[in-house]
């Protein structure tokens, strides 16, 4: 029998649907491949087998019935940002202790509702805090792609998947799911795809509903994710997508079928190419991947325009200000009280400063001290006012854009992905892994990553698409186009499975 | 240089959260870099700027004023590290 955890989203769909095997079948494939290789990659913080295969065992009598719901036995995991009923949710902190929600994730439910079987909760940076996954209280995730040596041979210095969705990438390109939920604040969906090669999207602000989704910073967090092709993230949108009475940000319009318009092409759409992207210091290859996702879309009948977004420079200075400062008063609610680990001290304050020293890791608690400083007295103004009112200057930016666009065309990252330690020591550092990425949020918008070819070092790659707001439509169909022009990045080694 | 450990210390204790002497020190530097690199955003001109208070146009949602959930003490108090009776024990904060 073929190995079932290689195959797409799309493809098991169809698998199932014709019988060539159960859900079950499926489900316990992918439990197999998860068991092996966790001890090495570190991609779930909670697999849930009993859970997974009384989910499976559903989905096999509704197909049998006839029944099948739009993701009928699909396994897929399911990012610990996510509440789920009954089953640890952390954030991949330690503040958050045992904490069992008694609801779940409205994406979440969305999934189970149409069929979806959870495998397990993956890792993140904590509480979706970094661009490596290097801050989760579980341990780093460990990236599926090695560097390629001088000798053609695989190194053995273990990569970043990225962050905050690591788990997410690392399971995905790592067959240890069909596809997974993740979340995207400044770039932690689209990042981590384009370091493992997977595809990537960040829907408008609102499409998905927020509810039930441990909160970093409101106005810019939004769920969507990753997958192993364009269509699987697609078919994954499609059901992850919804109005929410629950969360007020969310939209009230219907869910376009996004598989649809897959086979649409490119052909006449006007694509923008903005010049401040082009950033002192990118490496030649990053300029050549981005060169040969233009010439693809140009030969499939898209024309390609210069445009210019003047206030680009400015949208990560700005991401650091909103961020921190929303994230500070999100995480005010960890104090010990009501969820999660209490410290005890000599007084209620100690107990409050006790709890949340040693609950909070240090990028978090960094933040947090950001965020307090740029509100607090006297500098509200100084701060977040001017950051807000850049973020409108931002937005103008595409506003303007769209009037000769229909879709813009960026690289998603300015460098493949790096080792472990390389960019701990230097938080601006880390920060820049989201330049690309950040005014995507800042503007509210939908972004996607889709592979775009390997760098030097035989790593992935990945190209940005932006879109108008809720044209996620335009996003799809031309991501198919460079999947079809680019073709898959596999990973080309299972290495994790042989000791 | 524009935070002093002073200030780090305040802000600390605004945030409630511990900081040993040695941290104290290192988050002096680390805030100081981070606030001194944001500070670029003095550069633009935002004098007839408008903040973003919302990222899509959208009405305000309105529901009807009515009861929709409730009546779930258990599972509110599911979680704490310390309840009885449905109700949150914490530590003592009136002398």
């Amino acid at each position: 029998m073929t190995d079932l955890t290689k195959l797409t989203m799309a493809e098991a769909r169809d698998g199932l649907a014709k019988k060539t095997f159960t859900a079950l079948e499926l489900t316990d494939a992918f439990l197999g491949a998860i068991e092996k290789a966790n001890p090495a990659l570190n991609a779930y913080v909670l697999p849930t087998p009993d859970h997974a295969r009384v989910q499976a065992k559903d989905s096999d009598k509704r197909i049998a019935a006839g029944r099948a719901r739009p993701l009928e036995g699909l396994p897929i995991g399911n990012k610990d940002l996510f509440c789920t009923r009954g089953i640890r949710t952390t954030a991949c902190s330690k503040i958050l202790g045992e904490f069992s929600p008694t609801y779940e994730s409205t994406v979440g439910q969305n999934l189970w509702d149409a069929g979806a079987v959870m495998l397990g909760k993956l890792n993140n940076d904590e509480f979706a805090m970094g661009s490596s996954n290097e801050t989760s209280a579980f341990g780093n995730v460990v990236s599926p792609w090695r560097r390629k040596g001088k000798d053609g041979k695989l190194a053995t210095d273990k990569l970043v998947p990225g962050g905050s969705s690591g788990g997410s990438s690392a399971a995905v390109a790592a067959s240890l799911c069909l596809a997974a939920t993740a979340t995207d604040t400044g770039g932690s969906i689209r990042q981590p795809a384009a370091l493992t090669g997977t595809v990537g999207i960040k829907p408008t602000y609102g499409r998905c509903s927020r509810w039930g989704i441990v909160a970093f910073a409101s106005s810019l967090d939004q769920a969507g994710p990753i997958a192993k092709t364009v269509r699987d993230s697609a078919i994954m949108l499609k059901a992850m997508a919804s109005h929410d009475p629950k969360d007020t940000t969310s939209v009230d319009a219907p869910v376009p079928d996004y598989e649809a318009v897959l086979g649409k092409g490119v052909k006449g759409l006007r694509v923008g190419i903005p010049r401040e992207y082009r950033v002192d210091g990118m490496s030649p290859e990053i300029q050549k991947l981005w060169d040969e996702g233009i010439a693809w879309l140009k030969s499939a009948g898209a024309t390609i325009h210069d445009i210019s977004l003047p206030h680009t420079k400015y949208a990560l200075p700005a991401y650091y200000i909103v961020a921190p400062a929303e994230c500070s008063s999100n995480l005010a609610r960890y104090d010990g009280m009501r969820y999660g680990i209490r410290v005890n001290g000599g007084n209620l304050i100690d107990t409050y400063e006790n709890t949340r020293a040693e609950g909070f890791g240090k990028e978090v608690r960094r933040r947090i001290l950001i965020g307090t400083y740029v509100l607090s007295a006297g500098y509200y103004d100084a701060y977040y006012l001017k950051a807000q009112k850049v973020r409108t200057l931002i937005k103008r930016d595409f506003d303007e854009a769209w009037n000769k666009v229909d879709v813009v065309l960026t690289p998603t990252t300015p460098s493949p992905a790096f080792a472990f330690g390389e960019k701990t020591g230097d938080p601006l550092a880390m920060y820049l892994e989201d330049i690309f990425t950040v005014t995507v949020n800042m503007a509210g918008l939908p972004g996607m990553s889709v592979p775009g070819g390997l760098s030097s070092e035989g790593t992935p790659l990945g190209l940005q698409l932006i879109g108008k707001p809720f044209d996620e439509e335009t996003l799809f169909r031309t991501a198919q186009v460079i999947e079809d022009a680019a073709g898959r990045l596999p990973v080309p080694e299972a290495w994790w499975m042989k000791g | 240089m524009q935070v002093d450990e002073a200030t780090v210390r305040r802000i600390a204790r605004l945030a409630r959260i511990k900081i040993s002497d040695a941290e104290a020190k290192g988050l002096e530097t680390e805030l100081s870099g981070i606030l001194d690199w944001v500070k670029q955003l003095d550069e633009v001109d935002t004098a007839n700027v408008e903040p973003m208070t919302r990222v899509a146009a959208q009405t305000l949602k309105m529901r009807d004023d009515v009861v929709t959930d409730g009546e779930i003490a258990d599972q509110v108090t599911a979680n704490a590290p310390l309840a009885e009776d449905n109700f949150f024990v914490v530590p003592k904060v009136v002398e």
